[in-house]
């Protein structure tokens, strides 16, 4: 099986942002709640019958054809850093990442299918995939849960589908999620109808890191909330539709931006370029909305030698587990901020910000319906 | 129809198990309005028309899961089952809540081939007892004390990391063991 460092040096392909959209919609994933017959969901069970389960299900786990040369780690095993250093990656999920003995995560050596074992549920089959693709990342959990179906029985109710702790996700079990950088829309006032008509066809909008959280960085997380009385293809599909129109919409938002207020555009972005690129105390928050900055100047052009995917990388290696990984020790939130914008700064070097360029034939004094950031 | 109450034509119906047993009350308007029977939340005919012991008795008689012990008060409280058999246990009402949460009440989607072929190579090395052909496992049955201290410091643990949720269901844990742990 494969060690936690080789998981981290190597980073997926999801991690690279190359898909279909992919200057808008950074990853699609699916998850599937599954439990197995005859033991208490976890949060009603001892830590006994926990680790009983976890021990019985962990192998055979492991011995699924798509999991050959994977990680697996009991969480009894694993530093409280190294958890969320994989919460950080997607991996698992924060709630996962809280619970320790009876625990485990086992993902694929591509590290586009993890399996949470003793989640909110037993196991929770996740796939990842860049881009809009959900219908791909969904082949992925589905062709692992047909495997593991014929290896452990499953809590099934015909009338009721697959048996959930939570009854809001009864039936397929499924969540499908797609994460989106929407800094147009942020920019030009419009997110909040956006936000309003995702959610008014039962689809929820969440920040970064799932339930609850802030939408740091200009992204956000669209996924389905009814989980019971349609098949899978059916929501997948459905909130597909609905994505590419959010992604219309965001493309427009870019176009206008960099049509109608070109002078606003360039000193934001190239704000956001020069503290990136020479600030030494940066917080999490900060980099999250200038590095989102930066990412939108790269995908209209107006940054020179600068990769999509250096970005993705960044924002993943900036994240406090990440920075207390490569310190080898626990870090205060002082010397965070401080090893974040060292990095930082080293990363961007190669890059050419937009004052680099010809200035555009901006009218004196910019347009006048530029919106005041201050 | 006339009102239980009142005698005048009832107009609202209403059906509710209580200890197990059903129970049916005819209401006219007025006499549902006074009951609060047209209020949406917290209605229930034991509140309304038990007296004070039968109450009790209701609340002890409250419906529980069989297979794992978990109580319709511990559901209404965290939202979340205490295992597969629950939805059995609890399927009493469990189709309006469903219907307020998803599409629809049935599902449509996957289901498992419980045929599903079981490779030996896929197999782990010692065979487990939970693979698909054998039996679906007995119930657990109730485990051995666990040490509340530990218990304690999860819970400690789970305060200071902000998980609310966690904490609340180690303090009901370490609450249903303490009578036990006092008794020896």
């Amino acid at each position: 099986m494969m060690r936690f460092a080789t998981l981290i040096k190597n980073p997926a392909d999801w991690m690279k942002g190359a898909g279909p959209h992919s200057e808008v919609v950074m990853t699609s994933r699916v998850r599937l709640a599954r439990n197995l017959r005859g033991f208490p969901f976890p949060g009603f069970s001892q830590e006994r019958q926990r680790i009983e389960l976890l021990e019985r299900a962990r192998s055979v786990v492991e011995g699924l054809p798509e999991m050959q040369d994977g990680y697996s780690e009991d969480y009894s095993d694993l530093s409280k850093i190294r958890k969320q250093v994989l919460v950080e990656r997607h991996l698992v999920s924060r709630e996962h990442a809280a619970r320790s003995s009876g625990c485990a995560v086992v993902v694929d050596r591509k590290q586009s299918i993890s399996i949470m074992i003793n989640e909110e549920d037993h196991f929770r089959i996740q796939g990842i995939r860049p881009g809009l693709n959900l219908a791909s990342a969904y082949e992925l959990v589905d062709r692992v849960d047909t495997e593991l179906e014929g290896l452990l029985p499953y809590a099934f109710d015909t009338k009721l589908g697959y048996l959930t702790a939570c009854p809001t996700n009864l039936g397929t079990g499924m969540r499908a999620s797609v994460m989106l950088h929407l800094p147009a829309l942020v920019l030009t006032d419009q997110i909040n109808p956006v936000i309003k008509a995702v959610g008014k066809i039962g689809l929820a909008v969440r920040g970064l890191y799932g339930e609850g959280t802030e939408a740091l960085g200009n992204l956000f997380r669209i996924s389905n909330q009814h989980t019971l009385g349609e098949a899978e293809p059916e929501i997948i599909a459905q909130i597909e539709k609905v994505i590419e129109g959010v992604v219309r919409s965001e493309v427009t938002a870019r176009a206008k931006l960099k049509e109608d207020h070109q002078t606003m555009l360039r000193d934001q972005v190239g704000r956001a370029f020069a503290i990136l690129r020479y600030a030494h105390i940066l917080t999490s928050k900060e980099a999250l909305n200038l590095l989102s900055m930066l990412r939108l100047g790269a995908d209209l052009d107006l940054v020179g030698n600068c990769d999509r995917s250096l970005i993705d990388m960044l924002l993943l290696e900036i994240q406090p587990a990440h920075l207390q990984l490569s310190a080898a020790r626990e870090l205060s939130p002082e010397e965070r901020d401080s090893m974040r914008a060292e990095i930082t700064r080293a990363r961007l070097q190669s890059i050419d910000g937009p004052g680099s360029f010809p200035p555009s034939q901006s009218t004196p004094g910019g347009p006048s319906s530029t919106p005041n950031d201050e | 129809m006339k009102c239980d109450v009142c005698e005048k034509e009832a107009t609202v119906f209403l059906t509710q198990i209580i200890n197990g047993q059903m129970t049916t009350v005819n209401l006219c308007e007025d006499c549902s309005k006074a009951k609060g029977v047209t209020e949406e939340t917290g209605f229930g005919l034991a509140e309304a028309f038990l007296s004070p012991s039968q109450r009790a008795e209701a609340e002890t008689m409250e419906v529980v899961c069989d297979a794992c012990g978990f109580t319709a008060s511990q559901l209404k409280k965290i939202g979340r089952m205490g295992c597969p058999e629950c939805y059995t246990a609890f399927r009493e009402g469990l189709d309006g809540l469903l219907r307020n949460m998803h599409k629809g009440t049935r599902h449509v989607g996957k289901r498992p081939n419980r045929k599903g072929i079981v490779t030996p190579q896929m197999l782990p090395r010692q065979r487990s007892s939970i693979v698909a052909e054998s039996p679906p496992p007995a119930p657990l049955p109730p485990s051995p004390p666990v040490d509340v201290s530990k218990l304690r410091a999860e819970l400690d643990l789970a305060v200071s990391e902000e998980r609310y949720e966690d904490a609340a269901k180690l303090k009901a844990e370490i609450e249903s063991l303490q009578p036990k742990a006092s008794s020896k």
